[in-house]
């Protein structure tokens, strides 16, 4: 209840910031969450020196090893690649899109959402650009932008990004347009603060909390994104490894070695998982009179 | 009413408008001259002048956008760089495969979803509770082209329970129709169920809450009444809603499941263009995509506002 008073106050969030954070850790949940995504950026960022094998290093004579063989504790693929360094440079590489998306995002969505949601004059106009985004489904988005620009990680991050911009507009505008109409924002007004500080100084902070709780949201749908993209050879292009196309790989073989298709999905739904159980609590503790219910 | 009626038409038409536009210009976007990819090995200029002459590429921009909008109004999409066969023939023989696979992914998931969340919602507290809400945590976190292999690889391979991939029309035998897409409307079902649990379950929570419910109650309506009739009477708008809102991501979801069992569908369509760059394909998969989400989505809005009236007034104010 104390952050959403805070809100409604007009108090920066910053002073209940630790107030949020006992909170998350008081969700046992939340801590397994912390904890696999934790482990899970440390294997992607040390990767080149936690992987116990070059992740494209073909050993025909090791192909399709099974869990447990000396040396390949996940197992080798059919090229004998070793499948745990494959998924940590996987991982490596969708933490990469993910952020990259979520960050073009960000970047697009948080001042248009600004804009339309302070602005009466612009939010048609926004509104509209939004709906136009949102008539191309995500895929058929990805589709398009890989048949004019090609196949590559950073295409793949820039069509997620551009497909998750409308609902973080949305947001945005819809918590400005909340906050504009409260007594604080007025009082700021009536002082005579300009647009642009009453945006960034009253309201850009203020709506911090929901910008956050869709930044959670974002980033499991865009690893999400990336493996789907790189599963029908519209992203990372192999023999780079990703998660996805190594599902993709998998798929030819999957009888003979379940455990190359077993395991990197596995680690994708580790991965969302945890950020969803986090984000999840997070939106809890951000908003307690929500979880209560 | 028909002030919002009018609003939300005028909407997606302008909506339609910039659509077409953001596909022409995209297609104008793409590398290479169209002609010489056209023309294939045959590149002398009288035979490229002869090809910009027949697709009206020697024409202007705006001619052109003029051409390829009254072509499409027709229901003319051009034909296929690689088969010379027509667009529209192609796509009328994908989309009945992707609709009934997605008609049927959307009855699974409102019935797992919605039963899913009044069972979270009605036994607070306990284990059902719990064993709902983990369920749909899964079913948001789990990649579902992975949760398709693993489908194939041990229900279908190791079990021999449904088909492993392929396709039989509706009319030529309905029951191996469904047999063969059963796992793979299940499969492309699972995020929309999730969501749909989690909504039914917070609206419900709100719903027994409410006084009208208290109400019910203390008038003496068994428990079974109470729920059915008044409580979840309100999921059916958040069926409504989520079907709407999840609407891209179900058309996503489909060409993936398509293109894990093989299904001969619109999204099979989709990939095999980009990756023959067939561009007219490209250019009338898109277009289409974005109309039928442009339609599905006024639809979605006009259907909400006949079962939840406050919608218009807002839509009016």
């Amino acid at each position: 209840m104390a952050v959403a008073e805070a809100i409604t106050a007009g108090t920066p969030l910053r002073s209940n910031r630790r107030k949020v954070v006992r909170r998350i850790l008081r969700n046992p949940l939340a801590i397994c969450g912390l904890v696999v995504l934790v482990i899970a950026v440390m294997m992607a960022v040390f990767a080149p020196w936690l992987a116990p094998h070059e992740p494209t290093q073909t050993n025909l004579g090791q192909a399709f090893a099974p869990p447990g063989t000396p040396g390949h504790l996940l197992g080798t693929d059919d090229l004998g690649r070793d499948v745990l360094s494959r998924i940590m440079f996987g991982l490596r590489a969708s933490l990469h899109v993910a952020l990259l998306a979520v960050a073009t995002s960000l970047v697009v969505g948080v001042p248009l959402g600004l804009l339309a949601g302070y602005f009466r004059s612009i939010d048609a106009l926004i509104s509209r650009m939004t709906d136009l985004v949102l008539a191309f489904p995500f895929l058929i988005l990805a589709v398009g932008l890989a048949a004019i620009r090609g196949a590559s990680l950073g295409n793949a991050a820039i069509a997620i990004g551009i497909a998750q911009i409308p609902g973080m507009i949305r947001i945005v505008r819809s918590e400005t347009l909340r906050l504009k109409s409260l007594d604080f924002v007025a009082a700021a007004i009536v002082e005579g603060a300009g647009d642009a500080w009453v945006m960034g100084r009253h309201i850009l902070p203020n709506a911090a909390s929901v910008v956050i709780v869709q930044t959670t949201v974002a980033l499991p749908a865009a690893i999400l994104g990336e493996a789907v993209l790189s599963f029908l050879g519209l992203g990372i292009q192999p023999p780079a490894p990703s998660l996805g196309t190594m599902l993709a790989d998998a798929q030819q073989f999957a009888s003979r070695a379940p455990w190359a298709a077993v395991m990197p999905g596995v680690a994708i739904m580790l991965l969302t998982l945890a950020f969803n159980v986090v984000g999840d609590s997070l939106r809890d503790a951000l908003d307690p009179k929500a979880s209560r219910r | 009413m028909r002030r919002y009626l009018f609003h939300r038409l005028w909407q997606s038409a302008v909506t339609l408008v910039l659509a077409t536009i953001v596909v022409f210009a995209g297609v104008r976007a793409l590398p290479g001259d169209p002609a010489l990819a056209l023309a294939g090995e045959d590149r002398d200029p009288e035979s490229l002048r002869a090809i910009r002459q027949q697709y009206g590429l020697d024409q202007s921009w705006l001619v052109q956008f003029w051409q390829f909008v009254s072509h499409a109004a027709r229901g003319d999409l051009g034909q296929s760089i690689r088969t010379g066969a027509p667009v529209r023939g192609m796509i009328g023989s994908a989309l009945p495969v992707t609709i009934e696979l997605s008609v049927l992914a959307i009855l699974i998931a409102s019935v797992i979803g919605v039963g899913a969340g009044v069972v979270a919602a009605v036994r607070r507290g306990r284990p059902s509770e719990w064993a709902a809400n983990a369920l749909a945590l899964l079913g948001l976190s789990v990649p579902h082209f992975w949760l398709g292999l693993m489908a194939i690889l041990y229900l279908s391979v190791a079990l021999g329970l449904f088909p492993a991939s392929g396709f039989v029309p509706f009319f030529s035998d309905p029951a191996a129709n469904l047999h063969h897409l059963v796992l793979p409307a299940l499969i492309l079902g699972t995020g929309l169920a999730a969501v749909i649990m989690r909504q039914t379950r917070s609206s419900m929570l709100d719903a027994l809450s409410a006084d009208y419910i208290r109400t019910a109650e203390a008038k003496g309506l068994p428990p079974k009444s109470v729920i059915g009739k008044h409580a979840l009477r309100n999921s059916l708008i958040v069926v409504v809603t989520i079907v709407g809102l999840q609407l891209g991501a179900l058309i996503s979801g489909a060409v993936v499941t398509e293109r894990i069992f093989a299904l001969p569908g619109f999204g099979k369509l989709t990939v095999d263009a980009v990756f023959q760059r067939d561009y007219p394909v490209i250019q009338a998969v898109v277009l289409v995509t974005a109309t039928a989400y442009i339609v599905i989505n006024l639809l979605v809005d006009l259907l909400y506002s006949v079962i939840d009236p406050r919608i218009r007034v807002r839509g009016d104010a």
